[in-house]
């Protein structure tokens, strides 16, 4: 099983946007959106929710305070500051369990607590495993983990070959859940300073995890010089490049229809087809799209 | 302190958040929390005199005092200890330095040692003493370096802090004490939807907020919509503009590329300041 997992390191850049456009492209796949504090891959692909099951994320700590005698050795031992005067907080407990080990009374206990939902899908491109992380809640990147299994084993059962994912921005835990293990990372990235800043520290990333990284350019004619000066930083890197596709007012408008670019009459629609079969080409070298 | 945030990344919380620390007549003090893309210092190009790392305890063994017992192991939520039979794995980078391994071991094994996560560096661009945190690539946690960065806040200053896209422990960490939190969307399905996580947020952390609609355009009118039945107010409009495009990518400001946005900006900084002073009517 091949999995290709779009990545951006900046927000914004239309991860989602090509993701669901590749859904268009391929048949025999598994989307699964790894987004799961802002999914929204969903938005543009219309699912028709099958299952629904719960998301616990680590247990956190509860007081009874018919056993509490308020010696505050646990806010004492906390290293989150998660508990005042014998209350936990719930937004600062990570979850350690070391208050519930250290206090002398046996008054403290860790509770399963409901951090989220996460849905398997239909729509019309194929199956899509998405999440929705409860507000103000942790454990993204184990959530990430969970959708990504579930998506391999969706895969595994109907006997598809491939699993598209739509990555989280940035570099920190839900990134690092969503790429360990991929076989191919595409990154995308636009022409600005912060696009570039942000591209470097990706592909880091993703050397840093051994997974092979290509880059695509989105609304590279907002500047050109820049769109350069990416292209080069990838010969000097020896990351492929996969293409570019030009700036057009009509992704904003499919995303506010809640469809992928390609059902509307886009000039982008070749090039995006482009970066797909360059994409393709590497990810399965022995293969025509 | 006033913490610009948006659910979704890419909707323009960085160019707001510079934007308003360069049209503010005071000395302003600016935090670039997203740690894992800092951007801010494009915009606002500070020159970053200062730099320090920040760092975490992690458990350090003493392979002579320990009995390989393994209730480190079992005690830690996070994994990041693996006990064998003569020898301690401690895996660094899933330690959330909770100290449970060395406060419990029962030898007295276990004591700690510092291993560096990112950096914070600071300096200054005209009036805004800049700061901005960096999470070291292929480090997970990234709310330590936010919280140090918050501890060089200066009382009584107007801080503007720029947050990390999302709505989980980063943000969180991110808005907490906060007087005002700025919402920035976009008039699309996804700026919904991601705006409505986002308020969740503040209301779970009960904080004013108002909302910036960025890239504004007549096709999609249900941001507004929900901001109305929210009792959310729309403090500006920022219309689609590909100039604004080809400046950001440039790394210049919105209120350099079109200078009559300042004023606009001047007027959110003069709403916030309304509501923080005592009228608080909003989000709730």
């Amino acid at each position: 099983m091949k999995e290709l997992v779009v990545i951006s390191g900046k927000g914004g850049t239309g991860k989602t946007s090509i993701v669901a456009s590749f859904a268009s492209l391929l048949t025999n796949k598994v989307m699964v959106d790894c987004d799961v504090d802002a999914a929204n891959l969903h938005l543009l692909l219309s699912p028709k929710i099958e299952e629904r099951h719960q998301f616990y994320s680590l247990p956190k700590a509860m007081i009874n305070s018919e056993k509490c005698n308020g010696c505050g050795l646990c806010e004492d031992t906390c290293r989150f500051e998660a508990i005042k005067e014998s209350t936990i907080n719930p937004l600062g407990c990570e979850g350690c369990a070391v208050c519930s080990h250290i206090c002398p009374e046996n008054a403290i206990e860790m509770v399963d607590t409901v951090a989220g939902e996460w849905f398997k899908s239909n729509t019309t491109y194929g199956p899509l495993v998405h999440a929705r992380l409860g507000a103000a809640q942790e454990n993204s990147g184990k959530l990430v983990t969970m959708v990504r299994s579930q998506a391999a084993e969706t895969a595994k059962k109907l006997g598809y070959d491939y699993i598209i994912t739509d990555g989280p921005p940035g570099i920190g835990c839900p990134v690092i859940a969503s790429i360990g293990g991929a076989s191919l990372s595409l990154i995308i990235t636009e022409p600005s300073l912060s696009g570039i800043h942000d591209l470097e520290r990706i592909i880091d990333l993703s050397e840093f995890f051994g997974v092979p990284a290509m880059v695509c350019v989105n609304r590279w004619d907002i500047c050109p010089e820049n769109t350069e000066q990416i292209k080069k930083i990838c010969r000097q890197r020896k990351i492929p490049f996969a293409g570019q596709i030009a700036y057009d007012n009509m992704v904003m408008l499919a995303a506010a229809r809640g469809k992928p670019v390609m059902e509307l009459n886009s000039r982008i629609i070749d090039e995006i087809i482009q970066v797909w079969e360059k994409v393709f080409e590497v990810l399965c070298p022995n293969m025509k799209v | 302190m006033i913490t610009i945030a948006s659910g979704k990344g890419g909707t323009g919380k960085t160019t707001v958040a510079s934007c308003l620390a360069m049209s503010a007549r005071q000395t302003v003090q600016f935090l670039d929390c997203d740690v894992e893309e800092p951007n801010a210092h494009i915009f606002l190009k500070p020159r970053l005199t200062r730099e320090e790392a920040v760092s975490q305890d992690i458990p350090n063994v003493d392979r002579n005092k320990c009995s390989f017992c393994g209730q480190c192991a079992e005690i830690c939520m996070f994994n990041a200890l693996a006990v064998l039979a003569d020898e301690v794995l401690t895996f660094p980078e899933l330690c959330h330095s909770c100290g449970g391994c060395w406060t419990l071991c029962p030898e007295k094994a276990i004591t700690t040692t510092r291993r560096e996560i990112g950096l914070i560096k600071s300096g200054s661009a005209e009036n805004i003493h800049f700061t901005q945190g960096e999470l070291q690539v292929g480090t997970a946690t990234s709310p330590p370096i936010i919280k140090a960065m918050k501890e060089t806040i200066q009382k009584n200053s107007l801080v503007i802090i720029d947050a990390p896209p999302g709505t989980s422990c980063p943000v969180v960490e991110t808005m907490e004490g906060s007087d005002f939190v700025l919402l920035v969307t976009e008039p699309t399905a996804m700026g919904l939807n991601d705006l409505a996580i986002a308020l969740q947020v503040v209301r779970v952390l009960d904080i004013p907020c108002g909302v910036i609609i960025n890239r504004g355009t007549d096709v999609y009118s249900k941001v507004e919509t929900f901001c109305r039945e929210n009792n959310l107010p729309v403090l500006m409009k920022i219309a689609v503009d590909r100039a604004i495009a080809e400046a950001y990518a440039m790394g210049i400001p919105a209120v350099e590329a079109k200078p009559e946005l300042r004023e606009d900006f001047r007027k959110v900084l003069n709403h916030i300041k309304g509501v923080t002073a005592g009228e608080r009517t909003c989000c709730h």
